[in-house]
């Protein structure tokens, strides 16, 4: 609920301003703990203008944790660390007010349940009004008229007498449109969308991800798609980002990822969910638990689970190293796998 | 919306009337007013006489029904102590009463409220600890103890205000300060919880990450959805306002309807009991009518037919 | 045909749901004539969105909600109203696992002790025959003695429904029906408690009813599938087949948005409108006001059930004119 976090941000000056023009997000060495526990443990990403991301992972890998602390949006006990900046201007530590004009305005965010994110006893005019009001400096009529043109954009039927429904009046799937009309009110640079159809159903998440799709393309927006399902992210992303136990384990192409995973834990992930085509035949899945975040392994967070486990991996962490033209692992058995890779135990499911 | 209103107050009749017939019971139950009214040496032509006047020697069904009736008709009927009608009696009492509850309300309200907010915003702060500490307390001491503990310090021994009675307004103080501590404790735990539960849900996140700042996440969109438990708390301590501060008048022997209700109560004064009673239920449940419709004007959830519109 | 252990037929059941939080109520059909059979010792997975009264048709089949119309048969005879004692004895044989595993334990009692309780209410053997048994299939649930003896509190996600499904089938049931079991699973613990389920079933010949809106997990456990929308069966068959060519324009859709990791290897049908509100039924077809191939019948006639070649049965309109558009055959 707060922006002040007791951890202070590397000052910004310390960082050498690697700016490429197409880079708008900057994430580095992001860490997040509760009580000493860390639930993030040292995250680096950059999100070029425009890109749709999609960050991937079971509960606990962090991949909903890592787009609340950059907003600041965790709460006040949340112990942050490392740098989040959107294009030159560091979010970490930054004042209230002037965090709360990139909140909602050039960086915007929906949630999983949209049917509780949005305030019940408001009607749903005001709630996509406060952001107009806010981030555009409308006042009056103009208020209305823009908040009808953009639940017409999303596609809210009726939008002329919905304006006036309060959030129980509309379905799940609504609901979550008025919640993107609302993210687009602020004309962001990028939506993170935080399992936006999670709650919907099958025939309902179909449409929400085909108007992400569409409004990316007319908007120019870049997207950060979390979801469990990677089937979701593979549709909408262009590049994808798998996360495990507070760490990212690989980042690559979209095609590439599920044709030639690379990381044990991607593949694994893979083999676990059941094909859609082809035979049938008995799931793979990955033994064993999560860790909890108090009992993490000393070295590689995936090697109790892991069929390519040696023992370095126990004494180190792996670092996230390019392995070829915008890809990258955390193993460190892919150093030496390069050959070996194709004999992988566990084959790819896409095949 | 109609249907509902018209439910809530046959309801509310019907929980008067049980009211009712419950004291009538009890009362009845619990001992012979001839005795108590007469004296215990009366003579049983006397008390026999009394009885009569008073109807105490019909069968009890029959005395229930004319009881009854009376109550229908707007006849509380007359004291059997001091005479006169039990009605006038209760009323001539209520302004002293509500001397003590509506500034006591105020005060619950003015300090509980406040402190409930703030304590949920600084959860776990000095602040917040101290407020909790203090209502547990407040909330815990029984008002009779507070009561005489204050009297203890600031009549007795400081010599500050009078210890009991009428007359002044500092005879004021002692009470309203009594009765507003142990309720502004009860708000105030109650507001904490409500507001924090509020504050924990994904809309108020959602708020957050619109920009819009903190005071106005906290009063556009905490407080309203806060205010909704809170209004049944508040209400029952507006329903309460004639009977709440019946143990704090004896204590201080104030002259209103609570100090009249024990002394009557003590006496057998039955018709001055029922009449109370029946005040009182009428208040409480007046008061949670209001409290239906406060819930509508809150709740867009529950005033509003036009679902048909979602699908 | 093999023998059937669970029957449904036929069945109908109606809610009173009021309008608004105080308008008047009126009646919802939940499940509107659903004709089923599970075979023995095969899954029939029952797929629907929200609304579609596939988790009433579940309750119904296990006798937990009577049916207003129609009967349901179980082992060829009809089952007993709920809370005789013929229906408790017969309680034994079918048991249910739903979505949260948490909400379906004793917080108090240690996972042993709850495996151990339906042994312990039907007093089966000694007091230590009970606990072995319950530690075997405890372990037979992929649970050890350590488990055993924790709390439901102290467990994860997976080995609370792997407790659960000990639980139920401590007792040797022949039916399991399974409402969403895996639904609230990370996707690497799902696959290891579908195979869980798959060898159990061939372990101990189970009969499985199996509820989810998944249609991958659906396609990896079952034989058979009937596809609910709003309380009617739209279509049902042989999985795999009915998967690969959906002939229901409500399925292929469904099938359609199947979101799947890699290429997309056919068009999405992105269908407009809200899921169904079982309280404002459509007439007719109640899919026409989302249906891409309705035609004017369709918003008056309800179309009838209609078996196919291949033991396909759909109730579509547009599927009866053309039976060709069912594609190639198994």
């Amino acid at each position: 609920m707060t922006v002040q976090h007791p951890i202070p941000a590397a000052p910004a000056s310390k960082i050498p301003a690697t700016l490429s023009p197409g880079r708008l997000l900057t994430i580095e060495n992001l860490t997040v703990g509760f009580n000493g526990v860390r639930v993030l443990r040292g995250i680096d990403l950059t999100l070029a203008r425009g890109e749709a991301l999609g960050v991937v992972g079971e509960s606990g890998s962090g991949k909903s944790v890592t787009w609340l602390a950059a907003l600041g949006l965790l709460p006040k006990t949340a112990e942050v660390s490392g740098s989040v900046r959107l294009d030159e201007d560091e979010l970490l530590g930054l004042h209230a007010s002037r965090l709360n004009r990139v909140r909602g305005g050039r960086v915007a965010m929906i949630f999983q349940d949209p049917s509780s994110a949005l305030n019940p006893v408001i009607r749903i005019g005001r709630q996509i009004g406060e952001v107009l009001a806010r981030h555009q400096g409308m006042s009056g009529a103009s208020v209305r008229a823009e908040a009808k043109r953009l639940f017409d954009l999303v596609g809210l039927p009726d939008s002329a007498r919905r304006i006036d429904a309060y959030p129980h009046e509309l379905s799940g799937g609504q609901n979550q449109r008025v919640m993107i009309a609302m993210a687009l009110a602020g004309k962001p640079d990028v939506l993170i969308a935080d399992e936006p159809t999670t709650a919907l159903d099958a025939t309902i998440q179909a449409q929400i991800l085909d108007l992400l799709t569409t409004i990316r393309k007319e908007t120019g927006m870049a997207l950060v798609l979390i979801s469990h399902d990677l089937g979701v992210v593979s549709e909408t992303c262009e590049r994808i980002m798998v996360m495990y136990a507070g760490g990212i384990v690989e980042t690559a192409p979209s095609n590439l990822i599920f044709e030639t995973p690379r990381h044990p834990y991607t593949q694994g992930l893979l083999a676990a969910v059941p094909p859609f085509e082809g035979a049938v035949e008995r799931l793979v899945p990955i033994e064993g638990q999560v860790p909890h975040p108090a009992n993490m392994p000393t070295g590689c967070a995936f090697a109790p689970r892991c069929s390519r486990h040696m023992s370095e991996c126990e004494k180190i962490v792996p670092p996230l190293k390019s392995i070829a033209a915008g890809r990258a692992s955390a193993c460190l058995a892919e150093e030496g796998a390069q050959a070996e890779r194709h004999s992988s135990p566990i084959k790819s499911m896409s095949a | 919306m109609f249907r509902y209103f018209i439910i809530r107050i046959l309801r509310a009749l019907l929980t008067v009337a049980l009211v009712v017939t419950f004291a009538f019971i009890v009362l009845r139950l619990s001992g012979d007013p001839a005795y108590s009214i007469m004296g215990d040496n009366a003579s049983p032509e006397a008390l026999a006489a009394f009885r009569k006047e008073w109807g105490l020697d019909q069968p009890l069904w029959n005395q229930y029904l004319h009881y009854f009736a009376a109550i229908v008709h707007g006849e509380l009927g007359q004291s059997m102590r001091g005479g006169g009608p039990a009605l006038d009696l209760v009323l001539s009492r209520i302004p002293a009463t509500l001397m003590l509850t509506l500034p006591a309300l105020l005060m619950k309200l003015a300090i509980g409220i406040p402190a409930g907010i703030y304590a949920a915003l600084h959860r776990d702060s000095l602040i917040d600890r101290a407020v909790m500490v203090t209502a547990v307390a407040g909330y815990s001491v029984p008002s009779f103890v507070l009561g005489l503990a204050l009297v203890q310090l600031l009549a007795i021994w400081l010599a500050w205000l009078p210890t009991g009675g009428a007359g002044s307004p500092l005879h004021l103080i002692l009470p309203i300060v009594t009765l507003g501590v142990g309720g502004a404790a009860v708000l105030a735990r109650f507001v904490r919880s409500a507001m924090l539960e509020v504050l924990g849900q994904p809309y108020i996140r959602t708020a957050n990450a619109k920009g819009i700042p903190w005071t106005a996440v906290v009063r556009d969109h905490a407080l309203p959805n806060a205010a909704i438990p809170t209004v049944t708390i508040v209400g029952f301590m507006v329903g309460n306002l004639i009977a709440g501060s019946v143990v704090v008048e004896s204590v201080f022997s104030w002259p209103g309807v609570g100090n009249l209700l024990v002394v009557s109560v003590a006496a057998r004064d039955l018709s001055v009991v029922q009449c109370i009673l029946l005040l009182v239920a009428a208040a409480m449940v007046l008061s949670n009518l209001v409290v239906d419709f406060l819930y509508g004007f809150l709740d867009p959830r529950l005033s509003n037919d036009n679902t048909a519109g979602r699908h | 045909m093999t023998e059937n252990i669970v029957e449904l037929q036929a069945i109908s059941k109606s809610y009173a749901t009021r309008r608004g939080l105080f308008g008047r109520r009126v009646p919802v059909r939940a499940v509107d004539e659903v004709s089923l059979s599970l075979a023995k010792g095969q899954t029939l997975a029952l797929v629907g969105e929200s609304g579609s009264g596939k988790s009433t048709t579940g309750r119904v089949a296990l006798g937990l909600e009577r049916a207003d119309t129609g009967c349901v048969l179980f082992r060829g005879t009809e089952l007993p109203a709920a809370d005789t004692r013929a229906w408790r004895r017969m309680r034994a044989q079918m048991q249910m696992i739903y979505q949260d595993p948490l909400a379906a334990l004793d917080r108090r009692l240690t996972v042993l002790d709850q495996v151990r309780e339906p042994l312990d209410i039907h007093e089966i053997g000694s007091a230590s025959e009970r606990n072995d048994k319950a530690l075997a299939m405890l372990g037979a649930v992929g649970l050890n003695a350590s488990h055993a003896g924790s709390l439901p509190s102290e467990l994860s996600g997976g080995q609370r429904q792997r407790a659960v499904l000990a639980r139920a089938l401590i007792m040797r049931p022949e039916l399991l029906i399974c409402d969403e079991p895996v639904s609230a699973l990370d996707v690497s613990i799902q696959a290891q408690v579908v195979n869980l389920l798959m060898d159990l079933q061939k372990e101990m010949h189970l009969s499985i009813l199996f509820i989810s809106h998944d249609l991958k997990v659906v396609r990896q456990i079952s034989q058979r599938m009937a596809v609910m929308y709003l309380g009617r069966i739209v279509e049902c068959g042989d999985t795999k087949d009915l998967l690969a060519n959906p002939a229901h324009p409500y399925t292929k859709a469904l099938v359609s948005a199947v979101p799947v990791a890699g290429g997309r290897t056919r068009e999405r049908i992105i269908l407009t409108g809200e899921p169904p509100n079982p309280a404002a039924r459509p007439t007719g077809c109640a899919f026409h006001p989302r249906c891409p191939v309705a035609r004017p019948q369709c918003a008056s006639v309800s179309p009838a059930v209609t078996t196919l070649s291949n033991g396909r049965s759909v109730a579509c309109h547009a599927v009866e004119i053309a039976p060709t558009f069912m594609g190639a055959e198994a």
